[in-house]
């Protein structure tokens, strides 16, 4: 599903990955964890093509994204779903709208978009919602539409950047759960992460990095 | 592009001020251009008038025969830079007098067919040529006098050229000064919805699905403007056409051909397109980088 071989990534002379590889099957949910500055983000980054690696190549399926022209990757970032930390959700538009948008962009008609908009606003229980603003959310319902937006179009993959780095250990392990459930829907989750607890508890694949490096990858690891 | 319409009618809606502002600067613009266009129609239009009227009168001397006159005309006709010549004799002269002066019938009275003398009326293809033609036909021993109020033309001539010159300049300015002012607003509301941009982009919208509602915003300001400003003309030209009509007295401009205001129209709107789509296309490409 996704190989990194070699990948590394240099930023004037900072090696924000150095030489990673690293295969991820299909319908896996793999943790990365690592201190603040270790390659977590940029990992999943070189993932949706935001950062193009310095060597190496990534496979998404039997294409080498590394060599995707401009006009190309976004074809590549409709099969990848993204959920921020911050949530990155759009302040003038309502929970319903903000959903709505991965399936504008993806060009389905009203009728559709109504559709599926709104059994995904069900299966992730934030419906009622719909027609607030993300001012008038709370952190959880929040990471809940951030969520529901990344996954509405069926991506084949999911990537969480610390998605419940703003949250209270409560509703962080109701976006846990979450994950989870799409997880067994046969979404491969690749989840960058601080959290030990929620690590510790799924015991899932977990990938360590440390100064770009992977120093440990285990499959029902443990993050210590 | 459905889509594109429905993105950019919300862009215009949650920043109503800016929408004004760009639709005012717009509307200025092409109110300048469309009452440059009127007036520069409407000199070119008097001016033809008066090019098509007889623009020199040559009189003859008492006793001068037809036969003198019939030969003075037919080497006018022959002369390429004379477009008209048309004989007036003794009696259509004093019926061109009598008419002319209906209201007071004890000047007509007064004036017999033989104290007017027989005139030749003449119109040259170039203003400019109606003096040298008076010269030369001033020569002839049968010519008492030549009469040329070329000062009307020359004025007229003066007038269009000025009206062209400055008209086109400032309308020139102001398209550009239109064309600057949307690249500034369409680049300032990229800058505003950098986070929304950015959120298009890792959801995969290709560029045209992020471009085109900026390029359709642009266009909308540019049209808009400009059929308001055509609006607010037609207005004003039809409210002044009573006096105007009065004031250019045999003059017939007025009232103004609607066809030929539904083509300033149609021509404004395309430029209104153009501009915009311009302002609108160079504000993307500086300000969004995809």
């Amino acid at each position: 599903m996704i190989r990194f071989e070699n990948v590394s990534k240099k930023y004037g002379q900072t090696l924000a990955l150095d030489e990673i590889n690293l295969e991820i099957k299909q319908g896996e949910f793999v943790f990365v964890v690592g201190t603040s500055g270790a390659g977590k983000s940029t990992l999943l980054r070189v993932l949706t093509r935001e950062i193009l690696p310095s060597n190496g190549k990534v496979m998404v399926g039997n294409t080498d994204i590394t060599k995707y022209k401009d006009k190309d990757i976004p074809l590549l970032r409709r099969k990848i779903g993204v959920v921020f930390q911050d949530f990155k959700l759009l302040d003038d538009r309502t929970v319903f709208e903000n959903v709505a948008l991965t399936l504008e962009v993806l060009g389905k008609n009203d009728e559709e978009i109504a559709k599926t908009v709104e059994h995904t606003l069900k299966l992730v229980e934030i419906w009622d919602k719909r027609n607030l603003f993300p001012r008038q959310l709370s952190g959880g319902e929040a990471q809940r539409t951030a969520i529901a937006r990344a996954v509405v179009g069926k991506p084949d993959i999911l990537l969480a950047d610390e998605p419940t780095g703003d949250l209270d250990p409560k509703t962080a392990w109701g976006v846990i759960q979450l994950l989870n459930e799409i997880n067994s829907w046969g979404t491969t989750i690749l989840m960058a992460t601080h959290n030990q607890e929620i690590v510790n508890t799924l015991k899932r694949r977990v990938i360590v990095i440390k100064k770009g490096k992977i120093v440990k990858d285990s499959k029902e690891g443990k993050y210590e | 592009m459905n889509r594109a319409f429905q993105f950019a009618k919300r862009n215009i809606r949650r920043t109503p001020f800016q929408a004004i502002a760009a639709i005012m600067v717009m509307f200025l613009t092409f109110l300048a251009l469309i009452i440059f266009l009127i007036l520069a129609a409407g000199s070119q239009a008097a001016l033809r008038y008066f090019e098509s009227r007889p623009q020199a009168i040559v009189f003859f001397k008492e006793g001068t025969t037809n036969q003198d006159i019939s030969t003075i005309e037919n080497a006018l006709k022959q002369e390429p830079r004379v477009i008209y010549t048309k004989y007036i004799s003794k009696e259509a002269a004093l019926k061109i007098y009598k008419d002319e002066n209906k209201s007071d019938p004890a000047l007509a009275e007064l004036v017999t067919a033989s104290i007017l003398p027989a005139s030749l009326e003449i119109s040259t293809k170039n203003p400019e040529d109606l003096s040298i033609m008076a010269e030369t036909l001033k020569k002839e021993p049968v010519v008492d006098s030549v009469a040329v109020p070329e000062d009307v033309v020359q004025t007229l001539t003066q007038i269009t050229t000025i009206i062209r010159t400055v008209g086109g300049a400032t309308v020139g300015f102001l398209m550009v000064f239109a064309t600057l002012v949307i690249i500034m607003i369409i680049g300032f509301k990229i800058r505003l919805k950098r986070n929304e941009i950015e959120i298009l982009r890792l959801l995969g919208a290709s560029p045209g699905f992020i471009r085109n509602p900026f390029i359709i915003e642009g266009i909308f300001y540019g049209a808009i403007g400009a059929i308001f400003a055509w609006i607010v003309s037609y207005t004003m030209l039809w409210y002044f056409t009573p006096f105007l009509s009065a004031y250019l007295e045999e003059v017939k401009l007025l009232p103004v051909n609607p066809l030929f205001m539904l083509e300033i129209l149609g021509s404004s709107i395309l430029l209104a397109v153009i501009v915009g789509g311009l302002g609108s296309f160079s504000a993307v490409r500086r300000y969004l980088k995809i």
